[in-house]
């Protein structure tokens, strides 16, 4: 045991540190928690007031229409609706194979739907062939023309167009400058570094003004860095030309960090649409729970429903209570899902609370520096994550391994989810 | 790795060289012979060469064989081309399995039933027989060969540069000519080069497809050689052997040197530093 | 791609190499498998029935019925035709096998050596094979023959007393050298091209774990390029069987291979059905390794795409 105890040990910062990602995209997330006057709780952080969905009488830029795509035998994309609004940052997100680039490779017209029809701006656009849509798409490869220069990449569109050549020569410039890339206008594409690369692939995409830009993975192949800068001047560039965005991509906190609305998609079908915060805090589904950032989902089965409150009778932790309207019946498998960093640890049994507390043994630790999390192995045998910040750098008495510990969390900060 | 065997590794490579070059060497060496005797050095002379271009027979011979060559890889880089395309990008369609199978089956067909198969095509259909025929079958063998070359070129090809092409409102068949083209171009030409040798380089095909007036080079030295050695033909392979060497090391010199400053170029551009944005 | 925007195009680049195909290669089989169950006939051509369309359906069907076996029997009747099928066999096969010996340690050199050498070395290699196959072969009567180079160097360096000359020429070893020669380069690229592809560390890997470095390369180094040994030998195999020009210029009266019994059958003989039927022959006996390449070759190019 104490041989076994100590390997899993080892390994276990490194694990944990690379899950730490969603840990801190949630922190960033609730940073600046907006309270209104009214002290009614809001979800997340609000980035701007926009938010036509939520609008009866808004109708959707574009919608895809009960949309199959087959390839063969493999169903792509099954049955799918799903509306788009004007000026909107949307996201596609899921794993590979989940049928959300087939989706954008659709709105541009490389595929077919099998079934189903897409609306762009109230047209059906099925019959239109790719090179007359008025949608431009950055490409994953970023697709430069190898032969020719970076102006000329990003003047292809409008030549296509018979644009004069002197305004095509000012788009050029408005592009190369708005991209910070004039001093590399005659140079070719192998001539560039990965993230110049991107950024010219950016700038023939919106050069021809499209009324959406589809970006299908477009960070993807850019180092961590240069990623999370670029997410940020995505979004800027988005606001200052009032574009659409469609973008797939596999990156979870990309897909938080720059959207109005994420769909989170699986087997070509789509298993929530929300705002990133919406998404983290009251996910729909396991699935898209475990998707998104890092959770403890607790087996139990549901002992009351009333009042806003759900009680769940679990193995692991007895009864647990959550805050939350719910439509169920007692006796309903259910799971408690809690975030790491709503969990609270201690080495003393919390005085203020009575629900919502369990105890067990620490059975690893991930040290990252700014957070640790505490993996605490329940009687039952189940674990349960707690996240607590590093506060200070000394501490009197370090939880450590093996320490029977405390583990408690409010009824506000759990969901309580039924499939 | 495996330092003690590198003696080994040189000496076969060596030996293999030896044995792939010393046979053409001696034949070009000869050439130069001022006897006509091919064992017996007597000293260098170019006598044979002169005599060789005063040959009207040989000297027509070749220039049928050069307006061949160059008429059948011209038509060939084209339907190969096209082939290639179709076999690529056209994912299933009707009639693939036996497309594919005529494109790859002359690949490693017997010369003698090619030429066979084709002259009796030719007499049942009563095509008069000559330099068009040549042409025909030349371009038939020759068009597979540019196919098999434009494929594996095609086959690393990033399908979404053409995407992206017509996504800016480019129609496919521009598409093809402005973004496709260019970029496999290297492949093509190198198809292209590739039927011109071999179209260049055929006995057995033209000795079963020509007719009258039609004679080329590798016949005329055939049915000379058939006859024993003799420095004229030392002379004329010797030609032969130096167009060749000429075309082949000055194109991979070229690519050779557009592969060393596109790395030079990349590795500068790694190091490039990243102006941000606003 | 769409494929309802562009269907006539898309149309135009399949069918020209498509009917050019069919018309020049898929129809000439046919008409070579119609005219193996012809008889010869002093006409030109030189074989009857003759299909016309004038004749209507029934002088089809009248010239389907003068259509016989006779070629093929004879084909069997005649030792001549087996001993070629099964001395060319042999004689491919045999080659195959040298080539494979003389191209492998060659092409492990090349795939060791300096990186910076071996796009050199890989162009030395490809170079014979652009140069006239008929030159190269060529190029060995003058060093085989008894009065040749080969003589000359023997006997300056006392192997051979100075009224000796060597025998080679027209005889079998030198069909087998003019094949070795002639389709080295094609062993020595498939070969290089699958060595060069290994991770030089797995080697490293096994000696690491205690392996002897002669034993390595049998279970390592060895079983990773059986694909290009395959591929290399097949590329070989099927032409060296239907091979006409080496057995012609360097083999004697002796050696029997199936490409000049074809042709001497069709030039010297003009007798077209039953060099058809040789040809019909040929090729059934190259279609079963043709298949088996095609299907590797497809293989690897799939194991390459994905």
């Amino acid at each position: 045991m104490a041989t076994k105890g100590t390997a899993a040990k080892k390994a276990a910062p490194r694990k944990a540190a690379a899950k730490a990602a969603p840990q801190k995209t949630a922190a960033r997330a609730k940073a600046k928690p907006e309270i209104s006057a009214e002290k009614s709780k809001m979800v997340g952080s609000v980035r701007r007031s926009f938010a036509p969905w939520t609008d009866p009488d808004a109708k959707p830029f574009i919608l895809y229409e009960n949309i199959t795509k087959r390839f063969g035998d493999f169903t792509a994309v099954d049955d799918l609706t799903l509306g788009i609004y004007e000026r909107e940052f949307f996201s596609l997100l899921g794993g590979s194979g989940c049928g959300k680039t087939t989706l954008l490779r659709m709105l541009a017209g490389f595929e077919t739907p099998t079934e189903g029809r897409i609306l762009l701006d109230g047209q059906d656009i099925s019959k239109i062939p790719p090179y007359k849509r008025p949608v431009n798409m950055m490409f994953q490869s970023y697709a430069l023309f190898p032969h020719m220069t970076v102006a000329d990449n990003i003047a292809f569109g409008l030549k296509q167009d018979k644009m004069p050549k002197g305004e095509i020569a000012d788009r050029v410039d408005e592009m190369l400058k708005l991209v910070k890339l004039e001093q590399f206008k005659s140079r070719k594409p192998h001539m560039l570094s990965g993230g110049q690369r991107q950024r010219v692939a950016l700038a023939r995409s919106i050069a021809k003004r499209p009324k959406v830009l589809l970006l299908d993975e477009p960070l993807g192949a850019l180092d961590k860095k240069l990623r999370e800068q670029t997410q940020f001047e995505l979004i800027d560039l988005q606001q200052q030309l009032g574009l659409t965005f469609q973008i797939v991509t596999h990156d979870q906190e990309e897909a938080m960090t720059v959207s109005d609305r994420i769909a989170v998609m699986n087997q070509g079908k789509i298993i929530q649409v929300s705002t990133p915060a919406e998404m983290y805090e009251y996910p729909n589904s396991r699935f898209v729970a475990d998707f998104i950032g890092d959770i403890n989902l607790i087996e139990g089965t549901i002992s009351s429903v009333s009042g806003g409150k759900v009680t769940v009778e679990t193995a692991d932790a007895g009864k647990l209570v959550v805050n939350q309207d719910l439509k169920a019946d007692k006796g309903q498998t259910a799971w408690i899902a809690i975030r790491p960093e709503k969990v609270s640890i201690g080495l003393k049994k919390p005085a203020a609370r009575t629900a919502n507390v369990m105890s067990g043994e620490v059975w690893d630790i991930g040290y990252l520096g700014d957070v640790s999390t505490y993996h605490v192995k329940m009687p039952a045998g189940g674990i349960v994550k707690a996240l607590q910040t590093n506060a200070t750098r000394l501490v009197e008495r370090p939880i450590t391994w093996e320490d029977q510990a405390w583990l408690s969390f409010s009824p506000d900060g759990a969901v309580v989810l039924l499939s | 790795m495996n330092r003690g065997a590198s003696w080994f590794n040189v000496t076969s490579v060596v030996l293999g060289f030896a044995f792939l070059y010393l046979p053409i060497l001696i034949l070009i060496i000869f050439s130069f012979n001022e006897s006509r005797l091919v064992t017996v050095w007597a000293g260098f002379s170019t006598k044979w060469y002169v005599e060789l271009f005063r040959n009207e027979g040989l000297m027509n011979a070749a220039w049928v064989t050069a307006r061949v060559a160059f008429v059948s890889a011209s038509i060939a880089t084209v339907l190969g081309t096209l082939a290639a395309i179709a076999l690529v990008r056209f994912g299933r369609f009707h009639g693939r399995t036996l497309f594919s199978g005529m494109v790859y089956a002359p690949l490693v067909m017997p010369e003698v039933i090619t030429g066979l198969s084709l002259l009796l095509l030719f007499v049942a259909i009563n095509f008069d027989r000559g330099f068009w025929t040549v042409v025909i079958a030349h371009i038939t063998f020759s068009m597979c060969f540019v196919a098999v070359v434009v494929q594996s070129r095609l086959v690393t090809f990033d399908a979404s540069v053409e995407e992206a092409a017509m996504d800016l409102g480019c129609p496919p068949a521009k598409t093809f000519f402005i973004i496709t083209l260019p970029i496999i171009l290297p492949a093509v030409i190198s198809g292209w080069m590739l039927a011109f040798t071999l179209s260049l380089d055929d006995l057995v095909i033209a000795s079963f497809t020509t007719g009258p007036g039609a004679t080329t080079l590798p016949m005329k030295i055939y049915s000379q050689v058939r006859l024993g050695v003799t420095p004229e033909i030392n002379a004329v392979c010797t030609i032969l052997i130096a167009l060749v060497t000429i075309g082949v090391v000055s194109a991979s010199l070229v690519t050779k040197r557009q592969e060393v400053e596109r790395k030079r170029a990349e590795a500068a551009a790694v190091r490039a530093d990243e102006p941000e944005l606003a | 791609m769409a494929e309802h925007h562009d269907r006539s195009g898309r149309r135009l680049v399949l069918l020209v190499p498509y009917l050019w195909l069919l018309v020049f290669f898929l129809v000439p089989f046919l008409i070579v498998l119609k005219i193996s169950f012809s008889q010869i006939a002093v006409a030109m051509p030189p074989y009857t029935p003759t299909f016309s369309l004038s004749q209507g359906w029934d002088g089809f069907v009248a010239a389907f019925r003068q259509l016989s076996f006779d070629n093929y029997v004879w084909l069997t009747e005649d030792d001549l035709y087996i001993r070629s099928y099964l001395s060319s066999v042999w004689i491919a096969f045999v080659s195959t096998i040298i080539t494979l010996l003389v191209g492998y340690p060659v092409a492990y050199g090349m795939a060791r050596a300096p990186s910076q050498w071996r796009a050199t070395l890989l162009m030395l290699v490809i170079l014979p094979f652009w140069t006239s196959f008929l030159i190269r072969v060529y190029a060995w009567i003058g060093i085989l023959k008894p009065e040749g180079l080969l003589t000359v160097v023997l006997q300056t360096i006392g192997l051979l007393s100075p009224d000796e000359q060597v025998r080679i020429l027209n005889t079998t070893t030198a069909v087998y050298i003019g094949i070795v020669y002639s389709y080295l380069p094609f062993m020595v690229l498939p070969l290089y091209s699958a060595l060069e592809k290994m991770d030089a560390s797995l080697l490293e890997a096994a000696e690491d774990l205690g392996c002897h470095p002669l034993k390595a390369f049998w279970v390592i180094t060895f079983p990773l390029s059986l694909p290009g040994v395959i591929a290399g030998c097949f590329l070989v195999f099927i032409p060296a069987v239907g091979e006409f020009v080496i057995p012609d210029l360097l083999g004697g009266s002796g050696t029997l291979m199936i490409g000049k019994t074809l042709w001497s059958e069709f030039f010297n003989n003009r007798d077209w059905p039953v060099s058809s039927a040789v040809a019909v022959i040929l090729l059934a006996v190259l279609i079963i390794p043709i298949v088996l390449f095609q299907r590797a070759q497809q293989r690897a190019q799939e194991r390459e795409a994905g």
